[in-house]
């Protein structure tokens, strides 16, 4: 199971260096798609990270760590890499052509707005740990890294409809993306403390688990929101408002 | 937001979107800022309240989480529309203290009167005489609402 992540990992690293080392193209964006990489292959390779398998009774707070590192930390520096842009770029003319074209098809453009990008990712998280999903996901190395796949691709699919990185159909005013982020962090913070006051069965620490998860979403989740509306005060649209007022 | 404002904006006619933007960022900062320092004062120094209270059920988890996540987000967007009231030169000191202690109070009176007492989601503290409490939270959430609204109408004649 190890193997097979760091193969993905070097193949994501290597396609987007190729991609990106042949047109100018911002480091901080090649920065950020290494660190987004690294944040995932370290909560799926670190054996402290809770899905051992194996053991009886697993510990909430790794398993957590690894998974707010997985789908906050690693999808935010993800998103901010903006990989779907590269490759219209670095593909040639039809090629990007037809990509363009399946981006502007009905279930992509539905799936990238920014209310139902985050529905579908907090839905994610509600299955895993509101129903038996976990104690499963727990003891099966090839279900948690399933799962692990979805919880990372929802994760970097919110959090690049909100903050709208990538170039999308119709894109949705600063308003509906700053409630949409907004109601996912609620879903959020009412999962955590969910999991505080009914711990799932046959894990440790759940307790600590769930502040972690509060504590740590609320950080993540404020990065995003102190994105978003650094993009809104630096948009072509607000600063000739100003300049003008 | 982000509406294609016209060339000929600075026009009286436009002096009072600048002030509803003072308006809104004072609310949402005061809402946010009253929202954090209940969360950082009394359940983090005081210990006053509890991260979650086994008596409350599941209207207290939704009832915190939407309210945490409402009051952070509040504060992220109260900041950035401070910044740009700055920039815009609409600024006015006292219509937006005025609505920072309108939203504080606003907040702080809806957590007396509708979480602690309506839905019964928490209380001030516990294993105490709640009388002078409630009427201290609830009051002290009045007066500060009341001194906005002051401040709001002398901003306004200013």
């Amino acid at each position: 199971m190890t193997s097979l992540v760091w193969v993905v990992a070097v193949a994501a690293v290597a396609a987007y260096l190729v991609a990106a080392g042949q047109r100018p193209w911002p480091v901080a964006r090649t920065a950020s798609w290494l660190a987004g990489v690294g944040c995932a292959v370290a909560a799926l390779t670190v054996p402290a990270a809770g899905h051992s398998g194996g053991s009886a009774h697993p510990d909430l707070r790794a398993h957590m760590a690894a998974h707010l590192l997985l789908g906050m930390v690693a999808p935010v520096f993800l998103a901010l890499a903006r990989p779907v842009t590269l490759t219209l770029r670095a593909l040639p003319v039809t090629a990007a052509r037809r990509v363009g074209r399946l981006l502007r098809t009905p279930p992509v453009r539905v799936l990238t707005d920014p209310v139902v990008a985050t529905a579908v990712n907090v839905a994610g998280l509600w299955l895993l740990y509101g129903t038996g999903l976990l104690t499963a996901v727990l003891h099966s190395p090839s279900l948690h890294l399933l799962v692990s796949g979805h919880v990372l691709l929802t994760g970097w699919l919110a959090t690049t409809a909100v903050l709208a990185l990538e170039p999308t159909a119709h894109r949705r005013g600063v308003v509906v993306r700053a409630v949409a982020l907004a109601g996912g962090m609620a879903a959020h913070d009412v999962l955590a403390k969910t999991l505080y006051a009914f711990p799932p069965a046959g894990v440790t620490g759940a307790e600590a688990g769930a502040r972690l998860m509060y504590d740590g979403g609320t950080v993540v989740h404020l990065v995003v929101a102190g994105l978003l509306w650094r993009q809104w005060y630096r948009s072509r649209a607000s600063v000739r408002a100003a300049a003008l007022a | 937001m982000q509406r294609g404002q016209p060339a000929a904006v600075s026009t009286p006619r436009d002096v009072p979107a600048g002030r509803r933007r003072v308006l809104l960022s004072g609310l949402l900062l005061g809402a946010g800022a009253a929202g954090a320092v209940d969360e950082i004062v009394f359940h983090q120094l005081l210990h006053w309240h509890h991260f979650y209270d086994r008596a409350s059920g599941a209207a207290g988890l939704v009832s915190d989480g939407l309210l945490h996540a409402a009051t952070w987000s509040a504060t992220v967007a109260g900041l950035a529309l401070l910044a740009d009231v700055r920039r815009r030169g609409t600024w006015s000191p006292a219509t937006w203290w005025g609505a920072v202690l309108l939203g504080a109070g606003a907040f702080q009176t809806w957590d007396g009167l509708v979480h602690h007492k309506l839905l019964r989601l928490h209380q001030v503290r516990y294993g105490v005489d709640l009388t002078g409490y409630d009427v201290l939270w609830t009051g002290a959430g009045l007066l500060v609402g009341l001194a906005g609204v002051l401040l709001v109408l002398r901003g306004r004649r200013a």
